[in-house]
């Protein structure tokens, strides 16, 4: 390499030293900030145009939308009751029974993976749990209805011959085919993933003095994680749960597949028919009349105002227990 | 066998190391909680296999912390109870990921054929056999619905990452709350929300372009989120050494922070993608459909796999539900190849 010599014309003037940013930072800094207000546009526009929309059906039907139990459109002029009651239990039932089924799974896989296994077998599980988040929740749904099904029918007598007494398992009549039960089933498998990722990040946070504090004073594993991982990690499980059940509250597909859809409340897990406020959109949707069509737009407000407050409460739980440990 | 150190160079010991001779009552107790099921499913009225499979784990689990019990106390087997209940909840939560991947290979393997690349359901209804018709129809609607998503999406997504990693301006705590927020929106909402907007009052009809929509609203959160965390991976000296060299902000992000982050930014787009390739239900509100291709984006119904999937669901037949396998192994496959590249690109460093 040559240099060639160039010496300097003129001594340059000095530099004016300012801390103003100049004209392209601030076209820059203007294009991300309007940009990032983009979440902000989107969530008011849902909400709007949902309870704009459904807003006929509010008015009309006042607090009976969410309190009654009672769907029908209103033939030649009769008036139409809408009631989400049934459906909003539902979705409850539903998603308690995959909280019930998955988060106590999630928990021990994620415990299993953060304390158990060895190094390679874990790498393995967690690339199929990742791999399990990105599955489309149509193949859920088909797999539940075909191979799922007839194992948790037996599943389900079973439950229905020994808990029968309990009243959640009775049984007016033998019908274990698309119940509750088993669609809650199918979201329990949905929602393993993400409960038990975000279990697995808390455990990880367990401050390693702590753990090792435990080991030194002779705790055997197991009471380590009962007096040390278990108390850190709580919070952040019941966040994760929530993150789970924001999921499960809004699945359509899948539950669609699975469910006998019947607009009747139901609390019996395992008798067979329910709904969920999801798949009732989709299933009424195809021969629904404008009236009723508004009415499920406003059904469906009420569903994302329910996942908007579970996904918050979730995410600032999660978020507290990771930042402090508590 | 033993081996014979020499007397100067020891050979190093791993007392800690379990041996052969240690796992020989483990191994037994297995086969005595074996026959120990045997006998119960024999002589008493529990039937079934899920008799086995529990009175197996219950012998099992029991036998193991009784031995350890006898050998080291009480504390010692409520820790081998403990850590059996959770080998087994851990693997018991693998059973649906292989029996899903199982059965969708083994089920939709039967209609793969050929044809079904080239053939579309123009011409064939879902009950029909499998000799006729196809899905490249959805497959092109698949392709067509994902890169407009995309290109929707990416400008808002990385932009906002961007304005939360490099600007942290007042409003950032309030934006990463809104993008949560919008993680959660589910698909459903998203799909009614473009219907009531764009759909309801006006005389527009499905097609790929209003599709793609609910879609982009979908995958936004998730890029987000995943390019946001790897921009914060950027080593803050490169933007230092940008600025000090007298760039500005803009040509420091530019021209250093996002080609640093590139692979990551490209894993964040994949994982968007596959978030939403699957995506059912907001496509029924929104999509039209269409049993030929259809290659204008704005006007005249689609197909996708997804949906395709499911109108074979619907169909119930047995050649609806064959086609709905073979549909769900191709859109598995997909999801699949991008999970794998995803993999790929997210494990190269941050350059």
């Amino acid at each position: 390499m040559t240099f060639t010599a160039n010496p300097p014309k003129a001594i340059p003037e000095k530099r004016q030293i300012t801390t103003k940013p100049r004209v392209s930072d601030k076209i820059f800094r203007g294009v991300l900030t309007v940009m990032s207000m983009s979440s902000l546009l989107i969530l008011t526009l849902i909400g709007l145009f949902l309870s704009l929309r459904g807003f006929q059906a509010f008015q009309t039907q006042g607090i009976g939308f969410i309190t009654k139990v009672d769907w029908t459109a209103g033939v030649d002029g009769s008036p139409d009751t809408f009631g989400l009651g049934a459906m909003i239990i539902g979705t409850l039932i539903i998603s308690a029974t995959a909280l019930f089924v998955g988060v106590p799974l999630s928990v021990l896989t994620a415990l299993f993976l953060t304390f158990y296994a060895p190094e390679r077998l874990k790498r393995a599980l967690v690339t199929l749990v990742d791999l399990m988040a990105s599955f489309p929740s149509i193949l859920f749904g088909l797999w539940g209805f075909i191979v799922l099904m007839p194992m948790a029918e037996y599943w389900a007598q079973l439950i229905h011959k020994y808990l029968g007494w309990i009243p959640i398992f009775g049984m007016p009549s033998p019908a274990y085919t698309r119940s509750p039960f088993i669609a809650g089933l199918v979201l329990a498998i949905m929602i393993i993933p993400i409960v038990t990722s975000v279990s697995r990040e808390i455990f990880n946070q367990t401050p390693l003095d702590r753990i090792q504090a435990a080991y030194a004073l002779g705790a055997t594993r197991w009471a380590m994680i009962k007096a040390v991982v278990l108390p850190f990690g709580a919070s952040g499980v019941v966040g994760g749960a929530m993150l789970g059940l924001g999921r499960a509250l809004g699945e359509t597909v899948a539950v669609y597949s699975v469910l006998n859809i019947v607009f009747k409340v139901n609390f019996q897990v395992l008798y067979g028919f329910g709904g969920n406020i999801a798949s009732m959109i989709v299933g009424k949707w195809g021969e629904a009349s404008l009236t009723e069509s508004k009415a499920l737009l406003a059904a469906g407000f009420v569903l994302f105002v329910m996942t908007l407050v579970v996904n918050l409460l979730a995410n600032f739980i999660v978020r507290r227990t990771v930042k402090t440990g508590k | 066998m033993t081996t014979f150190a020499s007397t100067n160079s020891v050979k190093p010991t791993k007392p800690w190391k379990v041996t052969k001779r240690q796992l020989i009552p483990n191994f037994s107790l297995l086969i005595a909680a074996a026959i120990a099921t045997y006998l119960v499913v024999a002589l008493t009225p529990m039937k079934g296999k899920l008799a086995y499979v529990l009175l197996f784990f219950i012998f099992g689990t029991g036998f193991q912390a009784a031995l350890s019990w006898s050998k080291r106390g009480k504390s010692a087997a409520v820790d081998t109870l403990a850590a059996s209940i959770m080998m087994t909840g851990g693997m018991l939560v693998f059973l649906p990921v292989v029996s899903l991947l199982y059965t969708t290979v083994v089920k939709g393997f039967k209609g793969l054929r050929p044809q079904i690349f080239t053939h579309t359901m123009e011409s064939t209804s879902y009950s029909d056999p499998l000799t006729s018709g196809g899905l490249l129809h959805a497959i092109i609607g698949t392709l067509f619905l994902i890169a407009i998503a995309t290109v929707i999406s990416l400008p808002l997504s990385i932009l906002t990452a961007l304005y939360l990693t490099e600007i942290k301006g007042k409003a950032s705590g309030f934006i990463q709350f809104l993008v949560q927020a919008m993680s959660g929106v589910p698909s459903v909402v998203a799909g009614i929300f473009i219907y009531a907007a764009l759909l309801l009052t006006t005389n527009l009809r499905g097609s790929t372009i209003i599709g793609a929509l609910p879609l982009a609203i979908l995958m936004i959160p998730t890029v987000t989120r995943t390019a946001q965390e790897v921009l914060l991976l950027v080593p803050n000296e490169l933007r230092e050494a940008g600025l000090a060299l007298g760039a500005t902000q803009w040509k420091t992000v530019a021209t250093i922070v996002v080609p640093a982050a590139r692979n990551g930014l490209i894993t964040a787009v994949i994982l968007g993608v596959a978030r939403i390739a699957g995506e059912t239900a907001p496509l029924l509100f929104t999509l039209g459909t269409s049993d030929k291709i259809n290659w204008n984006i704005f006007s005249g119904g689609q197909n996708a796999l997804p949906y395709y999937v499911w109108s074979g669901l619907r169909d119930g037949t047995e050649g609806g539900l064959q086609r709905a396998w073979t549909g769900i192994l191709v859109l598995l496959m997909l999801v699949l190849t991008l999970f794998v590249s995803a993999r790929i690109f997210g494990s190269r460093k941050v350059k």
